[in-house]
């Protein structure tokens, strides 16, 4: 058991320079990327890859990279895989990074086990079993840190597309942007009522120029923020209905209840009219006379 | 059993329901209730539900009832003081309490009663245009 560990860690510690170049020259050849700098940097996280692999291999089962013993390892893949998922590398330049070392390491075995046909089989086996996790390894980091980016995308989007503006005092503005589903309904309906209960408004303005269809579904979603809006004591305007979409809001025979205008602006001079307000041109003075 | 106070501002009456409420107490208020607004000849009736956090169907029937027996003996019923998140259950349980006035607070609510009984005919009519 011994010393069939011992052959790829005799490997390592002998032709450790030689495996390193095979290795970088393999990736250089399978990996498109340029750039001396990200070359040197790859030269260096190379190195403490084949480091730690010689700590991995002199310490542990060679087949389960779930051990503490391939922590050192598994943390180096994180890093690198996470790197590059967040610049842009695909899945395979991403793997290629590991799954290179395979044909340099079996180089060197075939050459060590020449006169033993049966124990290279052996080795090249584990060995290459041994690269095929660690990059299967990669390839989940790296999906995993695509997926976290996707999550962190979404989030934001969700908090991007949903602001409430005071346009005046005891008005409030609430521009849709997007398509409405059931979770941005339940949030634009949040942020709506936080806002009425901290301004005191009563009238909100619900512009929809930004949302591209209004089907059924929307429609039951608009309906029930003005509802809800009108239990908080504050009444809706609709505004942004396009031409298109006030035809379709008949054609699906929709009823939305609710005083709807053609634009901001008209909603906005509505608005000011209830509350009693309203916005008139400034007399220009005359030119002092010279 | 917890009785439900009916406080009187002007002409106003007040109710503020603090407590959980239940079938006789409903009733209990709307016996009190009516015959408060016919002897103090109370032209509009402010229900602050802003202690409660939690309205089920039941309390929101027994608003639109109030809201109903109100109307009959001529008075305005406004309930105010919803949180959001108790207006968000409601609508989604299909519940719009369309019978009802509504206003942020007892501050508003007073102003939106007062604004309707100085212009019966323009109170309703404000909101159609």
């Amino acid at each position: 058991m011994s010393d069939r560990d011992n052959i790829i860690l005799q490997l390592i510690d002998r032709h450790s320079q030689r495996l390193l170049s095979d290795w970088l020259a393999h990736q250089r050849r399978d990996a498109k990327y340029g750039g001396t700098q990200r070359e040197a940097e790859t030269a260096e996280v190379a190195r403490r890859f084949l480091d730690h692999l010689r700590a991995g291999v002199q310490l542990a089962q060679f087949d389960d990279v779930e051990r503490p013993e391939w922590r050192p390892i598994r943390e180096l893949l994180e890093d690198l895989s996470r790197d590059r998922a967040v610049q842009g590398f695909s899945p395979t330049e991403t793997a290629t990074f590991v799954f290179s070392l395979k044909e340099p390491l079996v180089a060197l075995l075939s050459k060590e086990l020449r006169d033993d046909p049966e124990r290279l089989l052996r080795e090249t086996w584990t060995t290459i079993r041994l690269i095929d996790r660690l990059g299967l390894y990669t390839i989940e980091c790296y999906a995993r840190t695509r997926e976290e980016v996707i999550r962190r995308q979404q989030q934001e989007l969700l908090e991007l597309s949903t602001p409430v503006v005071e346009l005046w005092e005891g008005i409030l503005a609430l521009p849709l942007i997007g398509t409405l589903d059931s979770a941005r309904t339940q949030i634009v309906m949040e942020s709506l009522l936080q806002n009425i209960v901290d301004s005191g408004a009563e009238i909100a303005i619900i512009d929809i120029t930004g949302v591209p269809t209004v089907d059924t579904l929307v429609a039951q979603h608009l309906i029930k923020t003005i509802s809800a809006a009108r239990l908080m004591g504050a009444d809706c305007i609709l505004s942004g209905i396009r031409p298109q979409i006030a035809q379709t809001i008949v054609h699906l025979g929709l009823e939305l209840n609710v005083v709807s205008k053609a634009t901001m602006a008209d909603a906005l001079a509505l608005a000011l009219r209830r509350s009693g307000k309203a916005i008139s041109e400034r007399k220009r003075l005359a030119a002092p006379e010279p | 059993m917890a009785e439900i106070p009916i406080l009187r501002i002007g002409d106003c009456l007040l109710v503020s329901i603090q407590v959980d409420m239940h079938d006789q107490l409903a009733l209990a208020l709307q016996d009190d209730l009516t015959q408060r607004i016919v002897t103090d000849r109370a032209r509009g009736v402010m229900i602050d539900i802003s202690a409660l956090e939690i309205v089920d169907s039941f309390i929101g029937r027994m608003l639109n009832n109030i809201a109903a027996m109100s109307k009959v003996l001529d008075a305005v019923t406004v309930v105010v003081g919803m949180r959001p998140a108790v207006a968000i259950t409601l609508v989604e349980l299909g519940l719009g309490l369309t019978g009802v006035r509504t206003a942020l607070n007892v501050d508003k609510g007073l102003a939106l009663i007062r604004r309707i009984i100085d212009n019966p005919e323009r109170g309703d009519a404000d909101r159609e245009r």
